[in-house]
């Protein structure tokens, strides 16, 4: 309950802070529906339409009524409602952002431990090249490189574009996901090896796996049973992070694959001036990004019992 | 990487009067007649930067739907042929009244709206009196300031009287949109007469047409159009590349035209273009009052090099605003022709020996930022310092267009016939020659078009010798397509893209 409470507060915070910043941008609402030609009479009347000639405390009052009941209203541009864009959004970037973060998680685990435990090797050498490199080459690049080899050249996919009737033909929709899913895929697991990397370190010099070793347990099976334990709790809240950033980060991807996502439709917003889209992006992605946090402080406390006792404890 | 969202950060395009084009235009014409085998009922995909933001265009909908929607599901009274001449299409015949006031207009008989509905005058009233409305957001507005009262003595009769002569009401009425009295919501759905309807608009996606088997015109050839919005040129350049879509309505850049140029699949085709580039100062403030130091400025850029570091060999420059495709054109490049030394005396007789600085807010888009930075090194050379102020399009409407808050600013301006502006004082670049105000009035009261065209000469000669902006070059206008596609417009492709000639070759 109080959980909630914080999220609920939380995201209120959050949406009045953005209200905020984004009236601070020079610009109006107002000049995404006008043209070359149009005259002060028309301005004003696009003012008066958008609202934006109206004083920002009731600009602000207004925005909080509407929030407090989720009520995003219609964009200023399309006059679409909102919330109802998003979700047609959501439809690409969810799949989008959670294939990719579950493709990352099975190529960064394994290879990340592997990287730890034969860091000596010609191979544990490698692969810290690679993620480093990985790390360093710009999402774009990698995405702009896999269509001209996989979709240009050798036509296997398509090279943009999301089928237009959403996922009722689920092969087409995948068919489309699956060259920006590799790329973010290629670009997370690039940096979560290396934090995989580095927590198995830490394992491996600790004194439990050395005890364990020790009475006789084998480097891998000391790993399974101990390791993976205590090093899942660091790696779970940059997992968390990175899933949240991926999120609305996706645009760049979403550019490069001409997808119509969550973070194209923000962009487009904050150019236009659109408040009601931006907002309501805004207040849908914190709030996905804050059960993303939960979610990962729950699983935290699931995999590591200490946790568990050392907030019960604090909080009685 | 170029952005539509706003409505003016539109297409570019443009017209080259080289051999490169002839040939295109030849092929292009050729290969429309091996098309024999064109399936008619082939769906054709076009793949365009330009997504509307919404359906209706008197509610700030942006360039996008006119390439969407204009002669393909909505129709007007009139309308702009591909070749830029004026022709009826739901007005069957109009006659002018001896003092040129009243325009009386029968409409087409047998024409159904897509609701199944007929046409009738009091739609023709109703979607006229939509784009001049309290309300409305029409770029076209101002047009049609003149409209006295719309008359419906009948079904098939319109008289509009007039307050003062307006020899350019036909042409300003290929630009209503004719829509059903009766229809609701026009932001996201459509009542229109045109040979398609709308199929499904994906934001952010696309928006399908498809053929209404209704309509009174020639039947479309082909079954149905979808546009396919990219916000990223080389993402669009790739859709056709793997046979994505079919056609691309702009071409970005010379250097990605290469890979179609070299492969056979493709046509190239090159097109008259109405986008021109332009330096505007805010002709209001020093020192951008005194005619010398315009001059000064025009001199002192050599256009050439800065068109073909841009485009290569394609693309125009023009000495004045206005495109060799508007009738009132004139070859005005020797007014004020690239003179270093010129520029420089120029400068000095207006009390500038030492040269000035000046900012120039520049939109944040291709090709600004380049262009200025090629300003600012030409500047140079004469003494004068250019400070780059790189702004969004958003905030370019706040502080340049309405609070003419500006030294000067770089700006693409896409329509046909806006010469016009210059005869407006008010407008955001504050030229005001007394003399060609009254000639812009004069020309719009002409009783015929040999007039109007004379005094509309006279008036762009002496914007061209005042050097009220600096007019740097017009876009070249390149659509590329599949060698199997064919019929498709390449013409003043700003304002509309006609897809009911488009043929496609059946598999």
């Amino acid at each position: 309950m109080r959980r909630s409470a914080i999220l609920l507060v939380s995201v209120l915070l959050a949406s009045a802070v953005l209200f905020v910043l984004l009236r601070l941008l020079p610009g109006d609402p107002a000049n995404a529906l006008v043209s070359v030609g149009a005259d002060a009479e028309q301005i004003e009347a696009a003012r008066r339409q958008v609202g934006s000639n109206l004083p920002l405390l009731q600009q602000f009052l207004h925005f909080l009524a509407n929030i407090a009941v989720f009520d995003f209203g219609v964009s200023f541009v399309s006059g679409a409602p909102v919330l109802g864009e998003i979700g047609g959004r959501l439809m690409v970037t969810l799949p989008l952002t959670l294939a990719a973060f579950a493709g990352s998680i099975l190529i960064a685990v394994p290879i990340g431990i592997l990287a730890a435990v034969r860091q000596r090797t010609w191979y544990g050498a490698l692969i810290s090249i690679v993620s480093q490199l990985g790390i360093a080459v710009p999402a774009f690049w990698i995405g702009i490189l896999l269509v001209t080899l996989f979709a240009v050249n050798l036509q296997l996919f398509p090279s943009g574009g999301f089928p237009d009737d959403g996922w009722t033909a689920p092969a087409e929709s995948i068919q489309a996901l699956i060259l920006p899913v590799l790329t973010i895929t290629l670009v997370m697991s690039a940096s979560l090896i290396r934090y995989v990397r580095s927590a198995t370190e830490d394992i491996l010099s600790s004194d439990y796996l050395r005890t364990a070793r020790a009475l006789g347990a084998t480097l891998s099976g000391a790993l399974v049973r101990h390791g993976i334990r205590n090093g899942a709790v660091p790696v779970i809240s940059i997992l968390g992070i990175e899933l949240a950033s991926t999120l609305l980060g996706a645009v760049v991807i979403e550019r490069v694959f001409a997808l119509p996502g969550l973070g194209s439709m923000l962009l487009l917003g904050i150019e236009q001036r659109d408040y009601p889209n931006v907002q309501g992006v805004l207040v849908v992605s914190t709030l996905l990004v804050l059960i993303v946090g939960f979610l990962a402080d729950v699983l935290q406390r699931l995999v590591d019992p200490r946790l568990r006792e050392r907030v019960t404890g604090g909080a009685s | 990487m170029r952005r539509s969202h706003s409505p003016l950060t539109s297409p570019t395009r443009g017209v080259t009067v080289s051999v490169v084009r002839l040939v295109a235009l030849m092929t292009a014409s050729l290969t429309s007649a091996q098309a024999a085998d064109a399936d008619p009922n082939a769906s054709v995909s076009i793949g365009s930067l330009y997504e509307p933001q919404n359906l209706d265009n008197t509610a700030g909908a942006g360039q996008g739907i006119n390439e969407a929607f204009n002669g393909n599901v909505y129709e007007a009274l009139f309308r702009l042929s591909d070749s830029g001449a004026v022709e009826p299409v739901l007005a069957k015949d109009y006659k002018v009244s001896e003092d040129g006031l009243t325009y009386t207009f029968t409409l087409q008989p047998g024409v159904k709206f897509h609701s199944g509905e007929p046409l009738t005058a009091r739609d023709v009233k109703y979607s006229i009196e939509r784009v001049t409305a309290p309300d409305s957001k029409s770029s076209r507005k101002n047009s049609l300031k003149g409209i006295a009262s719309i008359e419906t003595p009948d079904d098939a009769t319109v008289v509009i009287k007039l307050s003062a002569r307006s020899i350019s009401l036909p042409y300003n009425l290929s630009y209503v949109w004719i829509v059903n009295d009766a229809a609701k919501d026009l932001k996201s759905s459509e009542d229109g007469t045109g040979p398609y309807k709308l199929g499904d608009w994906r934001r952010g996606s696309s928006l399908s047409l498809a053929r209404f088997d209704g309509y009174w015109g020639s039947k479309p050839a082909n079954g149905g159009v979808t546009f396919r919005y990219f916000t990223d040129a080389t993402a669009l350049n790739n859709a056709l590349l793997t046979g994505a879509v079919d056609i691309i309505t702009s071409v970005q850049s010379p250097d990605s035209l290469k890979q179609f140029q070299t492969n056979k699949s493709f046509t190239v085709a090159e097109g008259q273009s109405t986008t021109k580039l332009l330096l505007a100062y805010n002709d209001r403030v020093a020192p951008f009052d005194n005619v010398k130091v315009r001059k000064a400025l025009a001199r002192a850029i050599d256009k050439k090099k800065l068109l073909n570091a841009i485009w290569g060999d394609r693309g125009l420059v023009i000495g004045s605003f206005v495109p060799p495709t508007d009738p009132w054109y004139v070859d005005l490049t020797k007014v004020d022709d690239y003179n270093v030394e010129s520029a420089k005396a120029l400068l000095a007789e207006a009390g500038f020996k030492d040269g000035f600085t000046f900012t120039i807010d520049t939109p944040n888009y291709d090709p600004h930022p380049l262009v200025a930075q090629f300003l600012q090194t030409e500047y140079a050379k004469i003494g004068v310092k250019v400070n780059i102020n790189i702004i969004t399009a958003n905030e370019w409407y706040s502080k340049v267009y309405k609070a003419h808050d500006f030294q000067a600013t770089l700006q693409e301006h896409v329509n046909h016939r806006d010469i016009v502006f210059y005869g407006n004082p008010d407008f955001y670049w504050g030229y005001n020659n007394p003399k060609v105000v009254d000639l812009v009035k004069a020309a719009e009261a002409s009783t015929t078009t040999d007039e109007q065209t004379a005094r509309l000469k006279e008036a762009n000669t002496l914007i061209a010798e005042d050097a009220a902006s600096n007019w740097l070059y017009l876009y070249p206008q390149i659509v590329v397509s599949k060698a199997s596609v064919t019929g498709y417009p390449v013409n003043g492709l700003n304002s509309q893209f006609f897809a009911s000639g488009i043929r496609k070759a059946g598999k």
